[in-house]
């Protein structure tokens, strides 16, 4: 086993370094240039520009600089925004649990969702249900993220008034200081009567719109995963032995079945971070994909850098969990 | 439309189970105005920043020597209570108001003395002074103090005493009292900076704002949200809330269902498309004033045929401006005539702008011996300012109209950064780009038509220099009179639309939506916002 840990770990090395270089490289094709985008208008004299290209290190060539950001990553170092002059771990770190907590809570409703309806589709091959499930799952994926958070806030948020439009916390109502991060926690470390409620309310829509795609997928994943496992001996025998339908599907053909749907979660944690950079903008969520839009707009180099390579890790590093898991599952995959 | 769940009914319980209780309105607490700006500021330190939303999430903790009366742009007495000016326009000596109390309790800052002199000296020395012990926090990039020319044009910043402060300029310049009310010239506590320099946390100076403004900050969350709370000892005009809050909301669409979801009373830059459903709203109110702003194309009077002033006024002639107010600025433009907005002081409104007449232009282009087809460029901005919506459309709608008088043009443009660059360097036959004002002051927009601007990777992409109209801009920096000034703008403005170096597009109109419970806020011609002396009823 730790020769398999070793081995997929040295495995992440080169994709790191592809990473590096793919950031580093695709900020720069973008035209424009951090200085001349701050100054809109009203224009800047050659000398100050050149003494601002100067003090960011932009007048050195190209691959200085991309040398001393490998530098700089190796020292753990991410740079400073060149926008707030912060630096990018703080700024990421400050972001990031709202990040994580929608993500969670998107992964929890297509999970909570995605794994029974599959299972149910499964269990009724052919049927009207497994087909509506399977063509809504269809419409699910292709959903384009902003109009379907956009159409959900018109009607949930607006007509009925079932939820909040956005953020994270009634802001009129609730004033306690970040400690965590994650406003569910925070809420319920302030002790203040209803905020846990209403954190939890502020998350329903973002969670749908992140976990709509993610629903989908698994919803068909989990699906086929059953239809295999249906076919096989021991569930023939299960049932020959007269365990009620519930046991034989719910015990001895999902158990078997989840397996390949537990990649397909990992594989879902990269299909989130791209939902969150657009879920976050609608609903004025303050986490890390809105800030990188912003990072991207301002040309702000290192806080795009830094942050790409932070979620990538993170990504990177949740889909290793996954094969090693799978790896500790099933112990042909750890010697193969 | 539907979520792919099963048993629809069940599911959507499930999913709404935590949405049991409807959101709670507003009025729960009365006194909290929650205005939905679009952004986070880069910090609270208006001289190091640039946006319009960093300005106005640090307007509310700052007070300036000199201020614009709310909703205009008259120039008015802030911390400095009064002023004289000598006759030759150089030296401003400044009588600073009395027993002002810098915010008291913010990152456990107590001052211990009111607000002087030395206070106004940390301020502007910090911007002007490269060895200053605050230089170069937090990037040190003073881009209004160099563009508003106070780094090349101040000999001197001088405590006479503690209340008086004497500053002294190279060559003479009456904007600079309307300079001094912009944000960047927002007065810190000097005290407040020595105390964090002594804890080693000078950047926390930038980021945990204290001033001796309407309202003292609490906390700020990048991209969630910015607290305030109402300063009971403001000098001036008060706050009638108790707490501001600027809850950060990027997306207009998200803005408006906010709005009228009640989780914000004021919200910023509403979506031209909405605002006619916004007006229907008996729970909104929209008010709007055109923007202190000017989009024009300009013609390179460098280059020919663009240096005969007879095409100039034929191609002006050409062009259907009242369509492109109506298709691209969808009612939130006004056409223009002049350079300024007729929101400034000294517009003129005797003049008249050129017809819309293809015929006669054609005519014009024949008598200036122009042959057509005639072959031009016309270049247009990458981008969305705000003073123009969609350049490309204007431009396409442009070339449209220019081929019905013989006259192809070709549509050019690049990045923003560089086509600003090429565009200043006059390596256009024509070219669209706008302005936005920054002072108030006239001067602040004729400069874009004088000589010195006029030169290569100067701001006059007209490249025009007129004797008459810059002999006028230069002689009006040096009047303090107002009504004297205001003679030389408003024959500067005939002299202007009779030489046609440009034409002139559009001002933009600026909407600002609410809700009906908001009272005496005062829309400011600066785009700026402003909550002092806003009450909620």
């Amino acid at each position: 086993m730790f020769r398999y840990l070793l081995r997929r770990l040295a495995l992440t090395i080169p994709t790191f370094i592809a990473l590096m270089f793919v950031t580093f490289a695709a900020i720069r094709m973008v035209p424009g240039d951090p200085v001349e985008v701050r100054v809109g208008e009203r224009g800047i004299s050659p000398e100050r520009l050149a003494m601002f290209r100067h003090e960011l290190g932009l007048d050195q060539p190209v691959w200085k600089q991309f040398w001393d950001y490998v530098v700089q990553l190796l020292h753990g170092d991410f740079g400073t925004s060149l926008a707030t002059n912060q630096k990018v771990l703080t700024e990421f770190a400050a972001l990031f649990p709202a990040t994580i907590e929608l993500s969670l809570a998107g992964m929890l409703f297509a999970v909570l969702l995605g794994i029974p309806a599959g299972t149910i589709a499964a269990a009724r091959r052919g049927t009207v249900f497994d087909q509506t499930l399977m063509g809504l799952s269809v419409t699910g994926y292709s959903m384009p993220i902003f109009w379907w958070g956009l159409l959900l806030i018109m009607f949930v948020a607006e007509r009925w008034g079932l939820t909040p439009v956005s953020g994270r916390i009634d802001l009129i109502k609730f004033y306690f200081d970040p400690v965590t991060g994650f406003m569910v926690i925070d809420a319920w470390l302030s002790g203040q009567v209803g905020a846990v409620k209403d954190a939890l309310h502020h998350l329903v829509l973002p969670a749908i719109v992140l976990g709509t795609i993610p629903l989908a997928v698994i919803a068909r994943m989990t699906r086929s995963a059953m239809l295999d496992v249906l076919s096989e001996d021991y569930v023939r025998t299960a049932r020959a032995k007269g365990l009620p339908a519930w046991r034989v599907i719910g015990l001895h053909a999902l158990r078997n079945a989840l397996i390949p749907v537990i990649t397909i979660i990992g594989l879902q944690v990269g299909t989130l971070m791209a939902g969150a950079v657009l879920t976050e903008t609608i609903f004025s969520w303050p986490g890390v994909g809105k800030w990188l839009i912003e990072s991207i707009s301002r040309r702000d180099y290192p806080a795009l850098q830094g942050g790409v390579m932070l979620i990538s890790s993170i990504v990177i590093g949740v889909n290793l969990l996954v094969d090693l898991t799978y790896g500790l599952i099933n112990p042909r995959i750890r010697h193969g | 439309m539907s979520i792919p769940m099963p048993r629809s009914k069940a599911a959507i319980a499930v999913v709404f189970a935590l949405a049991s209780l409807a959101a709670a309105p507003l009025t729960a607490s009365a006194k909290t105005l929650v205005y939905c700006s679009e952004g986070s500021p880069e910090n609270f330190t208006p001289a190091i920043n640039t946006t319009g939303t960093s300005f106005d999430a640090a307007r509310p903790i700052y007070d300036k020597l000199t201020q614009f009366t709310r909703g205009s742009t008259t120039v008015e007495p802030g911390l400095a209570e009064s002023w004289t000016v000598s006759p030759d326009a150089k030296v401003f000596t400044f009588k600073l108001r009395k027993g002002v109390k810098f915010h008291s309790g913010v990152n456990g800052f107590t001052p211990t003395r009111d607000f002087n002199a030395d206070d106004v000296l940390f301020s502007f020395e910090r911007q002007w002074k490269a060895d200053h012990p605050y230089a170069k926090v937090s990037g040190g990039k003073y881009d209004y103090f160099a563009d508003m020319g106070l780094s090349d044009d101040v000999q001197s910043i001088e405590k006479i005493d503690p209340l008086t402060v004497r500053l002294t300029l190279k060559k003479p310049n009456v904007t600079m009292l309307a300079n001094l009310a912009m944000d960047f010239a927002a007065i810190h506590s000097a005290e407040y900076a020595d105390m964090m320099a002594k804890a080693g946390k000078k950047e926390q100076f930038d980021q945990i704002p204290v001033g001796t403004g309407a309202f003292s900050f609490v906390a700020y969350q990048k991209d969630a949200v910015i607290r305030f709370k109402a300063n009971k000892d403001y000098w001036g005009e008060k706050a009638l809330v108790d707490d501001l809050v600027f809850a950060i909301t990027p997306d207009p669409t998200a803005r408006y269902s906010k709005l009228k979801a009640g989780e914000c009373h004021f919200v910023i830059a509403p979506r031209p498309a909405d605002l006619p459903e916004m007006q229907k709203d008996a729970a909104l109110k929209v008010i709007n004033q055109s923007g202190l702003n000017i989009a024009y194309w300009a013609f390179n009077t460098q280059k020919a045929p663009f240096d005969k002033k007879e095409v100039r006024q034929a191609l002006s002639m050409a062009i259907d401006k009242s369509a492109i107010i109506k298709d691209v600025y969808l009612g939130a433009g006004q056409a223009a005539k002049n350079l300024i907005p007729p929101t400034l002081w000294s517009y003129n409104d005797a003049v008249k702008d050129y017809p819309f007449d293809q015929a006669k232009a054609k005519d014009m282009l024949a008598k200036a011996g122009v042959k057509t087809p005639l072959d031009i460029d016309l270049w247009y901005m990458p981008v969305q300012r705000p003073y123009n919506p969609n350049a490309k459309r204007i431009a396409e709608m442009m070339q449209a109209d220019l081929a019905k008088v013989g006259v192809n043009a070709k549509l050019v443009t690049f990045e923003w950064g560089e086509y600003r660059k090429r565009l200043q360097q006059g390596e256009h036959m024509t070219g669209m780009l706008g302005w936005t004002g920054d002072n108030g002051d006239p001067d602040n927009f004729f400069f874009l038509r004088g000589c010195d601007a006029a030169r290569p990777g100067g701001q006059n992409v007209a490249k025009w220099c007129n004797k008459a109209f810059d002999e006028r801009l230069e002689k009006a920096r040096t009047l303090a009179d107002v009504k004297e000034r205001t003679k030389l703008y408003q024959e500067m403005q005939q002299i202007e639309k009779d030489d046609a170096p440009d034409f002139k597009i559009a001002h933009s109109v600026v909407y600002e939506a609410m809700r009906k419970e908001v009272t005496g806020y005062k829309q400011s011609p600066f785009g700026s916002h402003q909550f002092n002396g806003v009450e909620l009823k």
